[in-house]
């Protein structure tokens, strides 16, 4: 769905998230660097809210990608980059970037859905993240086959559990090796996680007994209403239902420490945006503060206001939800 | 006032069971959230014992919550329908083993 009828569907809920706020949110700095490389995927995950797949031709340039390395050099209040996509690997610059942001010695993270590095043409990527010190983190919407094929497409599991298994035997998830791998849990329904150190625990148990996986933390994810999966709520009919359950899970503690008040979101042209979903709707930051990368000012970025629309809800439902996992 | 009975917004309304009786009712919520947290038994069982049990008292706001919660903690529609069965059974038991009732007073009357 386009991005613009996405915001009408939003904007048809009566409770407007930004009416629920004491004051505007503003941002309190820039310590997260999270860099969309592309819509390309070799998946087709039904909830996917960048609707990412093969088919698509989205993908960052080299001179985007310096422009990504010089803002993270030249502001030492960004202590993390954070690489999403789609499959950040299908980027073919992305091995370079790889290379010359670890030099920079801050957080690298690459979020992988793993069974890329199954594919022809794809397996050297674990070298070069172990090499680089780069952070994983995998998305595993459930630890049963059935369920999480039936997000992110036949066979993914079995080849999710060979990759990990090989990560595993480099050093990733185990203790002491410095090698972070770090899982996802989102709901593979219109329905809201369980608390994180309770699935974080089965998550680890099953994993572990079933398939001897190990991994270090497991991140909770709220599913957004936004991209495919507001495509699935509207037409399972979940739409008002999830959107009810979102509102009346409202957090007003959770809003202080919403992800895009430290992060800025770099899309694949270079537009700046306050996360990766803002991106997906086409909400870009204010172009007063800084609207491409090559232009970056931590200054203006680093107060400026954030664009809320009623998918926000996503962020402060229950114990609120990041890309790092749960706020609490 | 909606036009049934049961309508599933009504579930939100949960919390309000304590106007008229603000004492009452926050003593059982206080009950309520020590019996259904997990402790000796994980969270995850006690989902699915209360599932059971708002199946056999057709409550619908009871097993709206309870399938979203077992959803939420990542526990199979298998389990889920197992434990169904457990409440399915027991009911099927209860039923049947009060015809024991029955059967003593057919014995005592009948010539």
């Amino acid at each position: 769905m386009k991005s613009v009828n996405q915001l009408a569907v939003l904007e048809k809920h009566d409770i407007r998230f930004a009416e629920k706020l004491v004051e505007p949110l503003t941002a309190a700095g820039v310590e997260i660097l999270q860099i969309n490389v592309g819509k390309r995927c070799n998946l087709s995950c039904r909830h996917c809210h960048v609707e990412a797949g093969g088919d698509r031709k989205e993908v960052m340039r080299r001179d985007v990608f310096d422009a990504c390395l010089e803002a993270a050099a030249k502001n030492i209040d960004i202590n993390t980059i954070d690489v999403t996509g789609g499959a950040p690997e299908m980027n073919p610059f992305l091995k370079d970037f790889i290379k010359e942001a670890a030099k920079l010695g801050k957080r690298l993270i690459v979020r992988s859905n793993l069974v890329i590095l199954a594919e022809d043409g794809y397996s050297g990527y674990a070298g070069l993240y172990a090499d680089n010190g780069v952070e994983i983190v995998s998305s595993l919407p459930d630890c049963d086959e059935t369920r999480a094929d039936r997000q992110r497409g036949a066979g993914f599991f079995r080849k999710f559990v060979r990759v990990a298994k090989k990560l595993n035997e480099m050093g990733y998830g185990r203790p002491g090796s410095g090698l972070i791998l770090n899982l996802v849990h989102n709901p593979v329904g219109a329905y809201l996680p369980a608390s994180q150190p309770v699935l974080e625990q089965d998550y680890r148990v099953r994993l572990k007994n079933s398939f001897g996986i190990d991994f270090n933390s497991l991140y909770c994810i709220n599913n957004m209403p936004v991209g495919r999966y507001l495509d699935f709520l509207i037409a399972s009919g979940n739409y008002d239902d999830y959107m009810r359950t979102l509102t009346e899970a409202f957090n007003p503690g959770a809003v202080k420490d919403v992800m895009c008040r430290k992060t800025v979101s770099v899309s694949w042209e270079g537009t700046l945006y306050d996360c990766d979903f803002n991106q997906m709707l086409g909400l870009p930051v204010d172009a007063e503060y800084s609207a491409h990368i090559g232009e970056f000012d931590m200054e203006r970025l680093g107060n400026r206001p954030i664009v809320l629309h009623n998918h926000c809800y996503g962020c402060t439902a229950g114990e609120g939800s990041s890309c790092q996992g749960s706020l609490q | 006032m909606g036009q049934n009975y049961y309508e599933s917004e009504d579930l939100a309304d949960f919390p309000g069971i304590t106007e008229y009786a603000k004492k009452q009712g926050n003593k059982f919520f206080d009950y309520y959230r020590a019996s259904t947290s997990a402790g000796k038994l994980s969270e995850r069982e006690k989902s699915l014992i209360a599932l059971a049990v708002a199946m056999t008292q057709n409550c619908p706001y009871c097993i709206d919550a309870y399938t979203n919660k077992c959803l939420s903690l990542g526990i199979g529609e298998e389990e889920m329908m197992e434990a169904v069965h457990v409440g399915s059974a027991m009911m099927a038991g209860i039923t049947l083993v009060h015809s024991t009732q029955m059967r003593k007073i057919i014995r005592k009357k009948a010539m």
